[in-house]
């Protein structure tokens, strides 16, 4: 393999001649810097003219070119004529249509430094408008509830109860899996510390009010966020890339009562009822701990959950569930709804969709939390 | 037939400071298969969505008879646009519903037929466009150009008045291609439909194309207007002549008709 080479012959003052030689492709690529040749180009005095030749050259690619194209590039600038007449023919060609289209104005875009105090400002400026964009959407979707109230809307019911199958049923399995788990957590964590003093009877009570206020609610909402409110904002991410909302609309149909409305109200409306059985779930995960490993019959368990547990504490935590449901279902959709026109915008949807949702559910469950403490409920 | 149809007045179109297309003048008469053409990037599917009413215009009007779509209330929009059909460029078509269902759903919606009539609209829809005995098949489960076909068959469900195709044959191969072109042009006879396309197939434009309008991307205004070989053997200006001779520079051997064009696949 021979090495690329190049000679540089200066006839008379202002010409100069490049031979090149050997082979100047991807292998050999470490050899090729052309920065010795334009320093030439600085030496006095000015060139004029500059000629290339290559007949002793071997195999060439892009490498050579981006040589070749360094040096025709510091000539323009230095307004030094270039003869490639010598040149092969393919090269001669692929220089000319490098060349040929010039570079459109303002097409390039340069990377912009900003300074930290702008970055700053700017994602100010970002979560004003996504708080703006989620104050209108949840506006709009709170007037195609009214279209619905008034029986106008015009969706398909099969789509709500397709929805409802989707949201409900499916989720049943993860549903069982974790709330039963956390059952079990909830009792080893207040067991650890009961035991010591031999209360180990008031793990009923723990797991009962964990589950029932907060737990319950809490977990049925972070796996339906994940796996509800992210398919929503792909599915819906997804018809927008295809046209389908255009279409839609086109046709006289409102995307906000055809689409979101189907889908927040399943899941608005299964959301308790999963929660319900997430509560029943963790009391049962509960109960096998301390049944099983701290000595307490199931009478006395089930009648100390009976004693500890309130209907006030049920309604608190279905009550949360279904705020949850609502802002799982409008961080899904507006995040579908607002999706750009690629495949990467749809992963990004059905992300930002989980995070606005958790972020959401975790600040609206303090919000209540502080209310029905300040309320003593 | 002849009669304005669609006046678009003085219409500049942007996407906020970015200038896309400005002072746009033209018609589409009753009865035109009008060709909204140009290079890629300069706008003409931006111009298809302003004529649908799905992006409102920077400046300018466009009027349907002789109410502005733009400037009116909604009622009278919808009056509108219930009487136009669009064929997207991918179709479209709802995909987690069925090709019937699809098609279906403006009959359910804005007519008061009954089932049964919807299943036999739907089916003649279908025929129509060479899809019949596909009613319950997913638009996945099907071809691209069946997809459009679909698609146009959609479109057409409500008999609209125009019909607006954005780039009908763009990834179809030449047959297909030119079976759509046929059928648009037949479609347009038999229900005396108005057919505005954005295309820049020159086969296509030059098969049906019975009055246009070229957008140019650089000095971002209509440069030329009028029946396409009208524009082929009288326009003066080179950038039209490039793009309607394929940079051949001359206006000879070219596709002047479908018979010329059927030879000139040919070497």
């Amino acid at each position: 393999m021979a090495t690329p080479r190049w000679r540089i012959a200066r006839s008379g003052s202002t010409d100069l001649e490049l031979a090149l030689s050997g082979d100047w492709d991807a292998a050999n690529a470490a050899e090729t810097d052309p920065s010795a040749v334009l320093a030439e180009f600085d030496q006095p005095p000015g060139l004029r003219c500059v000629r290339l030749t290559a007949a002793d050259l071997g195999r060439w690619d892009s490498v050579l070119m981006i040589f070749l194209l360094a040096i025709v590039d510091r000539c323009r600038e230095q307004g030094i004529e270039v003869d490639g007449s010598q040149l092969p023919e393919g090269i001669r060609a692929l220089l000319d249509l490098a060349y040929a289209v010039p570079e459109r104005a303002g097409a390039r875009r340069g990377t912009v430094r900003t300074a930290w105090l702008a970055d700053l400002g700017s994602s100010a400026l970002r979560i004003r408008d996504d708080a703006k964009a989620f104050t209108r959407f949840l506006g709009e979707a709170a007037l195609s509830f009214a279209a619905l109230a008034v029986g106008r809307a015009r969706f398909r019911k099969i789509d709500l109860w397709l929805n409802i199958q989707e949201c409900g049923p499916s989720a049943v399995p993860i549903v069982t899996l974790i709330s039963l788990l956390v059952g079990l957590i909830l009792a080893f964590v207040g067991a650890v510390q009961l035991a010591l003093f031999g209360a180990q009877i008031y793990i009923a009570d723990l797991v009962a009010l964990g589950m029932l206020r907060e737990m319950g609610a809490l977990m049925t909402a972070i796996i339906m966020a994940g796996r509800t409110g992210a398919a929503f904002a792909a599915q819906l991410g997804t018809m927008n890339v295809n046209q389908e909302i255009s279409a839609l609309r086109v046709m006289g149909f409102a995307p906000l009562e055809f689409l979101v409305l189907p889908r927040m109200l399943a899941l608005i409306l299964v959301m308790p009822v999963l929660c319900l059985y997430a509560n029943l779930l963790g009391i049962i995960g509960g109960g096998m701990i301390t049944i099983g490993f701290f000595d307490v019959s199931v009478t006395q368990y089930l009648n100390r959950t009976q004693e500890a547990a309130h209907l006030t504490d049920l309604a608190v935590g279905l009550a949360k569930c279904t705020v949850f449901g609502v802002l799982i279902a409008l961080a899904g959709c507006m995040r579908g709804m607002q999706c750009g026109r690629s495949a990467s915008a749809v992963g990004d949807a059905a992300t930002s969709a989980v995070v606005t949702s958790i972020v959401l559910i975790v600040v609206s469950d303090s919000i209540i939390t502080l209310i029905c403490d300040r309320l003593g409920i | 037939m002849g009669e304005p149809i669609i006046t678009v007045n003085q219409l500049t179109m942007a996407y906020g400071d970015f200038l896309i297309q400005r002072d746009l003048n033209f018609t589409i008469n009753r009865g035109d298969i009008f060709i909204i053409m140009g290079g890629s990037g300069c706008g003409k599917s931006t111009l298809l969505m302003h004529l649908i009413g799905l992006q409102p215009p920077a400046r300018g009007e466009i009027l349907y008879g002789n109410r502005n779509l733009w400037n009116t209330n909604a009622a009278e929009r919808q009056q509108i646009m219930r009487r136009i059909g669009v064929l997207f460029q991918s179709g479209a078509l709802l995909s987690s519903m069925t090709l019937a269902e699809n098609i279906a759903l403006p009959l359910a919606e804005f007519t008061p037929l009954s089932r049964t009539q919807i299943r036999q609209v739907v089916s003649y829809k279908l025929a129509l466009v060479g899809l019949a005995g596909f009613e319950d098949y997913y638009p996945s489960e099907i071809s691209g150009g069946m997809q459009k076909r679909a698609g146009l068959a959609r479109a057409m469900a409500l008999d609209p008045e125009i019909l607006y195709f954005d780039e009908p044959s763009a990834g179809l191969d030449p047959i297909s291609a030119k079976l759509l072109d046929d059928l648009i042009q037949s479609l347009r006879d038999s229900l005396g439909a108005t057919i505005v396309m954005v295309t820049h197939e020159l086969p296509s434009i030059f098969a049906i194309g019975t009055n246009s309008v070229f957008l140019d991307p650089e000095t971002k205004t209509a440069i030329a207007a009028g029946p396409p070989k009208q524009l082929l053997a009288e326009s003066k200006d080179p950038k039209v002549i490039r793009f309607l001779t394929r940079d051949d520079g001359s206006a000879e051997n070219l596709p002047g008709s479908d018979t010329a064009l059927a030879a000139g696949v040919t070497p």
